[in-house]
């Protein structure tokens, strides 16, 4: 989602700022198509998830090891995030790069957070004896919430090159547009992250 | 054959490659092998004798113009169409060998055969079929819809390289260890760890993953495209029936590529990190692979023939020199099949045991869909009634398809009672009937496409005689080649039999045989004709000097042939659904505007090519566990797209001189030209109502 167009002083501006508007509407609703195929990707695996949820081969349950109040503080990371995330994008509208860039660390450090406390579970979980190969359940549990800490993980690589991008160019059209479109998919992560704590967690827990 | 799966530990620098994979001693596989070294050899020394690499770099590898872009798509399907062709002779000479006493059992080994209709399904559908469709997509979808290019080029040039590298390593493991033996579908748990040890299945996991990524590229890209940059005036009830395929078809992709991504990956982790996902212990399910390469599996077969129903449309209409008949009709039957294509996946294993009334269900689902499906067939015949009918080549394809789609379409029905699939599941029969439906429906289509559309992308036409022969052989070919194996599925004989010990049924391999020649016969008599006419592109005859050598409806012959690299001079304004007959009929078409404006353009870039490519270590790497090899190419790809984000300077304008320079010369060529519609004036007349003209908005 890169090609944009660039800054040529010597066109008139009707020209240019025709094709900003027409490009920032061309690449928002590109992403958002992204959106819906990824939001696939995940129904994919939830519906494994959902046939895999008893396939427990005499193994491990994930009744025993679940930590509701892990996961509650782990979800009030990333909830807070988006939160975070939304002030941020505040900052931006009114072109205001230091509260902008404050509240995206916020979200990057929370973001973080999130992460080191799936890699945590992760590790606790298999010293349990709850590794992907234990079974079927554990196979669908691991690649669901792992595919969505990969997209957390790229979404902070992403945070990072967009850091690069604004120090080089400010508020330009491009940096906008890839601020709003990381935005998206930030708070689409969320709401992917809510289904996982409901459908697996909570209902794994009890 | 070869023993991929000997060597447990992999090596640290060549992982589990060795000398042994590579089958020197097969006396099939080597012969191609080195005719494909000499053939590559040669290539590459003419293009570096020619001094040509700089020039093909520069005009097409890096090239973003979606022309290009769809032409290179519609050469490596053509390409991948003659290997995948060539599976077919070795399948049906084998069987017709099988069953004769004097030869005993054919002349391919077990392990060989099974390959063989592997690599043939793999190769049709993800290395001809699409890559034709999307390619013939590329030409003509932004072209119909009068925008400059797709929404996102570069997006559009990487999709290219990786398909091409799907495609790549489907060749590859002909000459480096071996292809899958699962069927094209690779039902687990055959194709897992403990079944398939070997690379073949890795191949096949890689060659898909890496293509359906391109293909969910496209996706996003073609439907934002239509979605986004229409001509105005253009509303989505004005679109030629070809874009609304084209839309409907991306539409389905963007939803089912997912699945299989998911899908692939899932059986990725179970070969090469023992999860247990369709494994038969531990908790594994193996009729979850089967329902989710269905649940994309079937959407994709309307992926495939939703494109060439706009084809037909297209070449129906043009053709019969009248309007589409029931243009809404055919619209709606469009989206209906989008939807109940998502509802119908079932149906290809009612023997599982989901129980009555889920299969009940699921076999009734599929006979709806034959409805809207009905449907078109009639708007094309009703088309074709009462219109003037010029029996050209595409015409030619057109009439095939409606015969033989059409039969297609009724063994289908029959197959959708679960009673009756019970019976003939796995036999012959379902091969005869997806073959008569995707050759009659899709092929057929593209082809009439392909013949429609090559003077707009190339400049030339295509030799009629030629065609028209290739038509008739391909469609004689067809059902002598098929019928005979309907009969001997129904007779019990199942699909896939390396070993035929019935001899009941040689004399239908034999029949069977020569219709497998006569199609070779058709798909030679087509390689003919396209560089026969290529060669004669600048004859009269051949040439398109106008760039609308039918006399079209559409806006796609509104530039000159092959295309301004811009595409259109002006901003189209469009009012009817057939624009150009429109613009003919005010007599405002190939005029020159009042004024041209400076044109906005994206440049070429390396970014495609480099990207893309650069996914065939990655794949090559995890297929024979070289991780150096994967982890290398995977920093490559990261550090390359970082690279490219950070560039500027990735577009320019087009000056108003030299667009008016181009633009003079095209509308030259149209200077005082009769169109259709003058000559036969009281045809049009009767036969052509523009209904659909709100004359308030085509004043202007």
């Amino acid at each position: 989602m890169t090609a944009l167009t660039n800054d040529h002083d010597t066109h008139d501006h009707d020209d240019h700022h025709h094709h900003e508007a027409e490009a920032a509407d061309r690449y928002m609703f590109g992403f958002w198509l992204y959106v819906i195929s990824d939001c696939l990707l995940f129904c994919t695996l939830f519906a494994t998830y959902a046939v895999m949820s008893q396939n427990f081969a005499g193994g491990i349950t994930p009744h025993e090891l679940f930590d509701l109040n892990f996961v509650a503080v782990e979800t009030a990371l990333l909830l807070l995030s988006s939160f975070t995330f939304g002030m941020a994008m505040l900052g931006a509208n009114e072109e205001n790069m230091g509260r902008m860039k404050l509240w995206l660390k916020i979200t990057a450090l929370l973001g973080l957070g999130f992460l080191a406390m799936e890699i945590y579970e992760f590790v606790h979980f298999s010293h349990e004896g709850a590794t992907p190969q234990t079974s079927g359940y554990w196979t669908a549990f691991y690649s669901l919430v792992a595919t969505h800490g990969l997209h957390v993980t790229v979404g902070l690589v992403w945070m990072a090159i967009l850091f690069v991008h604004f120090n080089r160019d400010g508020f330009s059209h491009e940096n906008k547009i890839r601020l709003a479109c990381l935005s998206l998919f930030w708070h689409f992560l969320d709401i992917i992250w809510i289904c996982v704590f409901s459908f697996v967690y909570l209902r794994g827990a009890m | 054959m070869v023993q991929t799966d000997l060597i447990k530990d992999p090596h640290v620098l060549t992982g589990k490659l060795h000398w042994g994979v590579i089958p020197f001693h097969d006396p099939v596989v080597m012969p191609v092998m080195i005719a494909a070294i000499l053939g590559g050899l040669f290539v590459v020394g003419f293009v570096t004798y020619k001094k040509l690499w700089g020039y093909l770099w520069d005009e097409w590898f890096t090239s973003v113009d979606h022309k290009k872009i769809g032409i290179m798509y519609c050469i490596v399907a053509l390409i991948m169409l003659l290997r995948g062709f060539s599976d077919a002779i070795l399948m049906r000479t084998h069987q017709a060998l099988s069953t004769a006493d004097e030869f005993g059992a054919g002349y391919l080994p077990p392990e060989h055969y099974d390959q063989i209709f592997t690599a043939h399904g793999v190769i049709m559908i993800f290395f001809v079929a699409t890559p034709l469709m999307v390619g013939i997509m590329n030409v003509v979808m932004p072209l119909q819809i009068g925008a400059r290019d797709v929404a996102f080029p570069f997006l559009n040039s990487l999709s290219f390289y990786l398909f091409l590298v799907g495609a790549l390593l489907v060749n590859i493991s002909l000459f480096v260890g071996e292809f899958a033996a699962v069927g094209w579908l690779a039902y687990t748990p055959l194709s897992g760890i403990d079944y398939s040890p070997g690379v073949g299945v890795d191949y096949w996991i890689w060659a898909l993953q890496i293509s359906g990524l391109g293909t969910t590229l496209t996706a996003v890209n073609f439907v934002a495209t239509i979605l986004k940059m229409r001509a105005p005036g253009m509303t989505l009830m004005k679109m030629p029936v070809f874009t609304w395929t084209t839309f409907c078809a991306n539409g389905i992709a963007l939803v089912i590529f997912p699945i299989l991504t998911i899908a692939i990956a899932q059986l990725t982790l179970d070969r090469y990190f023992d999860f247990n996902f369709f494994t038969n212990d531990d908790g594994g399910n193996q009729m979850m692979w089967v329902n989710l390469i269905w649940a994309w599996g079937h959407p994709e077969v309307y992926f495939l023939v939703l494109p060439a129903f706009g084809m037909i449309s297209e070449v129906t209409a043009t053709f019969s020199r009248k309007r589409l008949f029931g243009y809404t009709s055919l619209v709606w039957a469009t989206i209906v099949i989008m939807i109940l294509s998502f509802l119908v996946w079932l149906h290809h294993f009612f023997t599982m045991g989901s129980g009555a009334s889920v299969n009940a269900f699921f076999g009734i689902m599929t006979m709806i869909i034959g409805i809207p499906t009905g449907v078109k067939l009639y708007n094309w015949i009703f088309t074709m009634y009462k219109g003037r009918v010029e029996l050209t080549a595409s015409m030619w394809w057109v009439i095939a398809m409606l015969i033989t789609f059409t039969i297609g379409g009724m063994t289908g029905v029959m197959l959708s009672i679960p009673a009756n699939d019970f019976v003939l599941h796995n036999s012959m029969f379902v091969p005869a009937h997806f073959h008569n439906v995707i050759i009659g429906g899709a092929v057929y289509g593209y082809f009439a496409g392909f013949t429609y559309w090559f003077p707009k992308a190339t400049g030339a036409k295509l030799n009629e005689t030629l065609g028209k022969w290739s038509v008739a052989l391909w469609f004689f070919g067809y059902f002598f080649a098929w019928l005979p194996l309907y009969y001997t599925g129904f007779d019990g004989m199942t699909r896939r039999l390396q070993y035929i010990d019935n001899p009941e049924w040689q004399m239908s391999m034999y029949i069977a045989l020569i219709g497998v020649a006569m199609i070779a016969a058709g798909i030679g008599t087509q390689v003919v004709n396209i560089a026969w006419s290529l060669y004669k592109r600048n004859e009269p005859g051949y040439k398109d000097v106008t760039g609308d050598p039918w006399d079209g409806h559409t806006l796609e012959w509104f530039t000159a042939s092959p295309p301004q690299f811009y595409n259109f001079g002006e901003e189209i304004q469009v009012s009817d659904r057939d624009p150009l007959l429109d613009m003919k009929q005010k007599g405002t078409a190939y005029k020159r505007p009042s004024k041209y404006g400076r044109i906005h353009m994206p440049k070429n870039t390396w970014a495609g090519p480099v990207l893309g490519m650069l996914t065939l270590p990655f794949g090559f790497g995890f297929v024979w566990h070289i991780w150096w090899m994967v982890f290398a190419s995977l920093a490559a790809i990261i550090a390359c797209w970082i690279k490219y984000n950070f560039e500027r300077d990735k577009d320019y304008y087009v000056e108003v001189p030299e667009v008016e320079r181009i633009e003079g010369e095209f509308l030259k060529s149209n200077e005082g030209r009769e169109f259709y519609f003058e000559k036969h004036a009281k045809h049009y007349k009767k036969w052509n109502p523009s209904k659909e003209n709100d004359s308030s908005v085509v004043a202007k």
